[in-house]
């Protein structure tokens, strides 16, 4: 039981890994940059819940009002002002590559220092709707519950954006071959930035999702970059299911390993899936071929 | 040629003899600036003869730092000074050795991302380990190290490293990985064994930055797995490194000096805003110095010129 227990909560914590890595994915798979400073917006969406919350009651969900919209602007911004320049500028794809990482880190550490002086380094937490939930006989927290439910919804949402509409099309096409789809009409630059934004603002929701039932600090950014991005690895780049789905792995196996090993190597899991699925599948664990 | 050579080889080496001397004419706390200065030197040059020729963006330095620390606080009750010294710089070199076979064949961004969290990873199995095998969290270490050693030890590393890297340029090997730097698959096309070529300069570098935090750990009396795997300490190398311009012998060293200065001025005064301050240099160097200082002096030489 208790066994089935660790599972359930690992479903419950998969279900937001599946969602941060397809915000990681519309940034990387789509608009092909690699933004180490992906889970400041995270960091940024659980505070505004916090103090939203804390100071002035205004609940968790309604703070997206304001958060949301604050990320995926900025978001927006460093694409166009920070990221784009530096497209132009680079010689081939490794400079490229090699110029974001490293911008990226500059703009991590810039967040978090602010972070650090303006609100401390301790660890934050608030209680909402901490109520005991029975699911098929096991108890869980009913803010788990929602966040996982919140979570998968907006994932299916995005999946079907994708999948079904015009505009998930062009991006998709985008993803596969950004030099092609300017011949068929498809405004590249344009969507590639409304895909990196929309990276952010859904970062912003992970945030707050995951405010409401773990605690978290002005360095909790990177922590969340790294899961998503051994998630999209493990899930095949530009793959959405398949990061769902690789999420959710991610989640359950990071419960067992803390029930069966100890809950001090959770990041040890994360580092031997990451090394097994990049030996074994480079090309991700979903992805054909 | 030859005599410019031998010109060149007894001003380093006076300039050795007089950097040797210094602790004798300088106060403890200046001794101390020193030390944090060579041991970043060493760790800068030996990061970018890695990282910098072949753009696999490495952030272990911390973890062979810690390494090397933590050989020293195991170690340091049982074995004599020197031998933990010769032990620590292997054990970072076999680490290296399995790091870079199961990931130095992939593309940049999942080594980076490797890299990254291997610091991190090693420091929650050594604490995993500490809390229920040995149940001690932190350590001591009982060497008696004056400053002055420590610096002496650091000053020879840094020689040897410079002079090894100024050495391996001119192998075979050294324009191997020059070469595989520009373009992997003509490397690979020339016969160079890619692979293994990285992997060999990868842990070669990794074992550097080892010994220095070997040598490093003789200032602690106390060590704890925070302290030992600070990831910090990797992405002040990387921006020392990139300050300075990561394909020239002196670049590296060039960009470790004024940035040890600035970090010891910044946690001594603004402690809060040294992130920010990190932050701000790479995106600084990003835009404005892409080649680094180096690359900086060579434009300003080419425009005297013209």
């Amino acid at each position: 039981m208790v066994l089935f227990e660790a599972v359930l909560s690992g479903i419950l914590v998969g279900g937001m890994y599946g969602l941060i890595a397809l915000g990681l994915n519309l940034q990387y798979g789509i608009a092909r940059m690699m933004n180490l400073a992906y889970g400041e917006a995270l960091m940024g969406g659980a505070f505004t819940a916090f103090w939203f919350f804390t100071l002035w009651r205004i609940d968790p969900l309604a703070s997206m009002l304001f958060s949301v919209p604050v990320a995926f602007v900025g978001n927006w911004l460093i694409y166009r002002y920070l990221l784009t320049p530096l497209v132009r500028r680079a010689a081939n794809q490794d400079v490229l590559e090699a110029d974001t990482i490293l911008v990226t880190f500059g703009l991590l550490f810039v967040f978090q220092g602010v972070a650090l002086v303006q609100w401390g380094g301790e660890y934050r937490g608030y209680t909402y709707l901490a109520v005991p939930l029975n699911v098929l006989g096991a108890t869980v927290a009913l803010n788990r519950v929602l966040a996982f439910a919140a979570a998968v919804a907006l994932a299916l949402a995005l999946y079907w954006l994708l999948r079904s509409t015009r505009l998930g099309g062009a991006m998709r096409a985008i993803a596969i071959d950004p030099v092609a789809a300017q011949l068929v009409a498809i405004d590249v630059p344009r969507l590639s930035a409304l895909a990196f934004a929309t990276g952010g603002a859904i970062m912003a929701v992970a945030g707050t999702l995951v405010s409401m039932f773990l605690s978290f600090n002005a360095s909790i950014g990177i922590v969340y970059t790294l899961k998503a991005l051994i998630v999209v690895i493990m899930g095949g780049v530009g793959r959405m299911l398949g990061c769902l789905m690789a999420g959710l792995l991610l989640g359950v196996a990071e419960a067992l390993g803390a029930y069966l090993v100890d809950p001090g190597l959770t990041l040890a899991i994360n580092f031997a899936l990451f090394l097994l699925v990049l030996l074994v599948r480079p090309q991700g664990l979903f992805s054909r071929g | 040629m030859v005599e410019n050579t031998w010109f060149r080889c007894s001003i380093a080496a006076a300039a050795v003899a007089f950097l040797a001397a210094v602790p004798l004419m300088v106060s403890a706390y200046t001794v101390s600036l020193l030390v944090s200065m060579l041991a970043y030197i060493s760790l800068a040059t030996a990061w970018a003869f890695f990282s910098g020729r072949t753009r696999y963006i490495s952030l272990a330095t911390a973890a062979f730092v810690g390494i090397g620390t933590y050989t020293v606080a195991l170690l340091s009750d049982h074995l004599p000074l020197p031998m933990v010294l010769v032990i620590a710089p292997v054990v970072g070199f076999v680490v290296a050795l399995g790091v870079g076979l199961a990931t130095l064949r992939l593309s940049g961004v999942y080594f980076v991302i490797f890299t990254f969290g291997l610091a991190e990873l090693i420091k929650q199995v050594v604490i995993w380990f500490e809390i229920n095998q040995t149940k001690t969290l932190a350590r001591y270490i009982f060497v008696n190290a004056s400053g002055a050693l420590i610096y002496e030890l650091l000053l020879a590393t840094a020689v040897v490293v410079l002079a090894g890297v100024w050495w391996l340029s001119r192998t075979p090997l050294g324009y191997a990985l020059r070469v595989i730097g520009e373009d992997e698959m003509v490397a690979r096309h020339a016969g160079i064994d890619t692979t293994r070529v990285k992997v060999l300069i990868f842990a070669a570098t990794s074992a550097v930055m080892s010994l220095v935090g070997a040598i490093l750990s003789l200032r602690y009396t106390y060590v704890d797995p925070n302290i030992g795997f600070n990831s910090l300490v990797s992405f002040q190398v990387l921006i020392m490194a990139l300050l300075g311009g990561i394909g020239r012998l002196w670049g590296p060293a060039m960009g470790a000096i004024p940035l040890v200065l600035l970090f010891e001025l910044l946690s001594g005064t603004f402690p809060h805003y040294f992130s920010i301050a990190v932050g701000l240099c790479f995106v600084v160097i990003v835009y404005y110095l892409p080649g680094g200082v180096m690359g900086l002096m060579d434009r300003w030489r080419a425009r005297l010129r013209a």
